[in-house]
């Protein structure tokens, strides 16, 4: 079984959600993780947190980001476990994150426990 | 052990908890501040809860988060903010931390309150600010409530918050006869808030029922102090309880308006009733009687199913009490439906004519009503009146039902 990582990318990662559509926005996503983890194909995941975040540029350029020039950021991952991609592409369908206009979920095997090292 | 299940609105609520408590330490001032930290919070929950599962303590886990960003944030502007600094420095000097026990969250969330019910503020931007700040709505659930715009909203939300501050409204608690009178403002506006969810004659979706029972959590943490636990204010929250023990019975599955008189009882929520009760109770102290006590007994008399002409003439009595205490039309249009239940349709016709509420879709529907028995083409005539004036498609449809049931008989 391969694995894969399922990279939420928000258009705009600062736009502001109410706190109702942030508890319906948990609620989601805890119901999708949940999913994944009934079929014992949840590996782990994480958020990518806003505060303090940076931008090392080209010969160690630091910016504050991933605001400003680069909008779409990443907001979080989880790694799966899928027999092929099209496995992997439907855990990601699911994802509440697509909820938002412009959002996009990528879909990455990972190189590591592919089945050949 | 992880709780798998978030508490309901537990967002919406600590939303307004974390904002009162930051504005209470840093002033009126603060208050853009400390919406963000309270968002903020929120999206790192939002970033880690999902993955590690709920805290233990959800709460405290916001209020740790809070507490290290409104210091963070103190912390990068302390160069400039020579105000914010000084709160700031006594927080540090004394080591005081935010406190966010039950006891200041409550007292901050009062203190916010008087604030945003300052007399200074439009009603307008009190309703706007109230919704925002002390019930956490969102800008987008607002602006729906409304049928407006969010820059609407966000503008009404921007130019109520400059006035707060040019006000210099403090979150001082008001004392001695100032808190009668600042009471009473608060009273207002926690019962238009309450009817801004109950009837909303723009909007499609009838009842906000989320609107009523904020406007209810609010009022009853005004018992919970003793300065404002009075007898005007347990007598607005027993009248909204009454009030909102009809919510179910009052829209059918489509969202139209069922009226009183075809309401299925059976769906009138028997638990709050009682608690109106209690309130109606608590109130009937001391010797004032507001006209929050004369709406709650009268709305008291409507909870009682039995169509005794005891209910109907208690209730026009306590109609023609609230009519000499403070006169509105409405009330006095709603006093001739009592009225004809006790003298007839036809001596309560001549006190209606007599209204004239030209611009309002209940008087047609009403006098249609007090024609339908005497008067069928005169029933029919009104009720046409009333469906030319009805804003909404839920409402031409309740009116139309009773302008079918004229034709068919």
């Amino acid at each position: 079984m391969k694995e894969f990582m399922l990279i939420f990318r928000h258009e705009d990662g600062k736009k502001v959600a109410s706190p109702e559509q942030i508890q319906q926005w948990m609620k989601e996503t805890m119901d999708w993780i949940a999913g994944i983890s009934a079929q014992h194909k949840f590996v782990g995941g994480n958020g990518l947190l806003f505060d303090d975040a940076k931008i090392v540029g080209h010969k160690g350029v630091v910016t504050n980001g991933p605001y400003g020039d680069i909008k779409e950021t990443l907001g979080g991952y989880i790694i799966v476990k899928a027999d092929d991609v099209n496995e992997a592409v439907a855990f990601a369908k699911g994802c509440p994150v697509l909820v938002g206009d412009g959002n996009t979920v990528e879909v990455r095997m990972l190189a590591k426990g592919d089945g050949l090292h | 052990m992880k709780q798998d299940q978030l508490i309901p609105n537990l967002f919406r609520t600590e939303y307004s908890k974390i904002v009162a408590v930051l504005c209470k330490h840093f002033g009126v001032t603060f208050i853009d501040h400390a919406e963000d930290i309270a968002s903020d919070s929120f999206l790192k929950a939002m970033q880690t809860w999902p993955f590690e599962g709920i805290p233990e303590k959800p709460t405290a886990w916001l209020y740790t988060v809070a507490k290290n960003k409104a210091f963070n944030l103190l912390l990068r502007r302390q160069t400039y903010e020579a105000n914010v600094l000084t709160a700031w420095t006594d927080m540090n000097d004394c080591s005081i931390t935010l406190d966010l026990s039950e006891d200041n969250i409550q007292d901050s969330q009062l203190r916010m309150i008087f604030a945003i019910c300052h007399p200074t503020l439009p009603k307008e931007s009190q309703i706007a600010l109230a919704l925002r700040i002390l019930c956490g709505f969102g800008i987008d659930e607002i602006a729906t409530a409304f049928l407006t715009s969010r820059d609407t909203i966000n503008k009404r939300l921007s130019r109520a918050k400059d006035k707060f501050r040019n006000a210099n409204v403090t979150l001082e608690f008001p004392e001695g006869n100032t808190l009668i009178t600042r009471l009473d403002a608060v009273l207002i506006t926690l019962y238009l808030l309450f009817s801004e969810g109950y009837y909303s004659e723009n909007n499609e979706r009838l009842v906000n029922e989320e609107f009523c029972f904020e406007a209810m959590r609010l009022a009853h943490l005004l018992t919970l102090s003793n300065e404002t636990c009075r007898p005007e204010t347990n007598a607005l929250l027993a009248l909204m309880c009454f009030q909102a023990s009809r919510l179910k019975a009052r829209t059918d599955h489509s969202g139209a308006l069922i009226f009183y008189e075809e309401q299925d009882t059976t769906l009138w929520d028997m638990a709050l009733i009682a608690e109106g009760t209690r309130y109606l109770h608590e109130a009937s102290t001391g010797n004032t009687v507001s006209r929050y006590h004369l709406e709650a007994a009268i709305a008291y008399w409507y909870t009682r199913k039995e169509n005794a002409e005891e209910k109907w003439q208690n209730i026009l009595t306590l109609y023609d009490q609230l009519l000499t205490v403070e006169y509105s039309p409405i009330a006095a249009m709603n006093r001739t439906f009592a009225l004809a239940q006790v003298k007839g349709n036809a001596t309560a016709i001549v006190e209606a004519e007599k209204l004239k509420l030209e611009e309002n879709l209940f008087y047609f529907v009403l006098l249609g009503e007090l024609y339908r028995p005497l008067d069928g083409e005169k029933a029919k005539l009104h009720f046409e009146r009333a469906l030319t004036l009805a804003k909404t498609q839920r409402d031409r449809q309740s009116i139309q039902r009773k302008l079918n049931g004229v034709v068919a008989s």
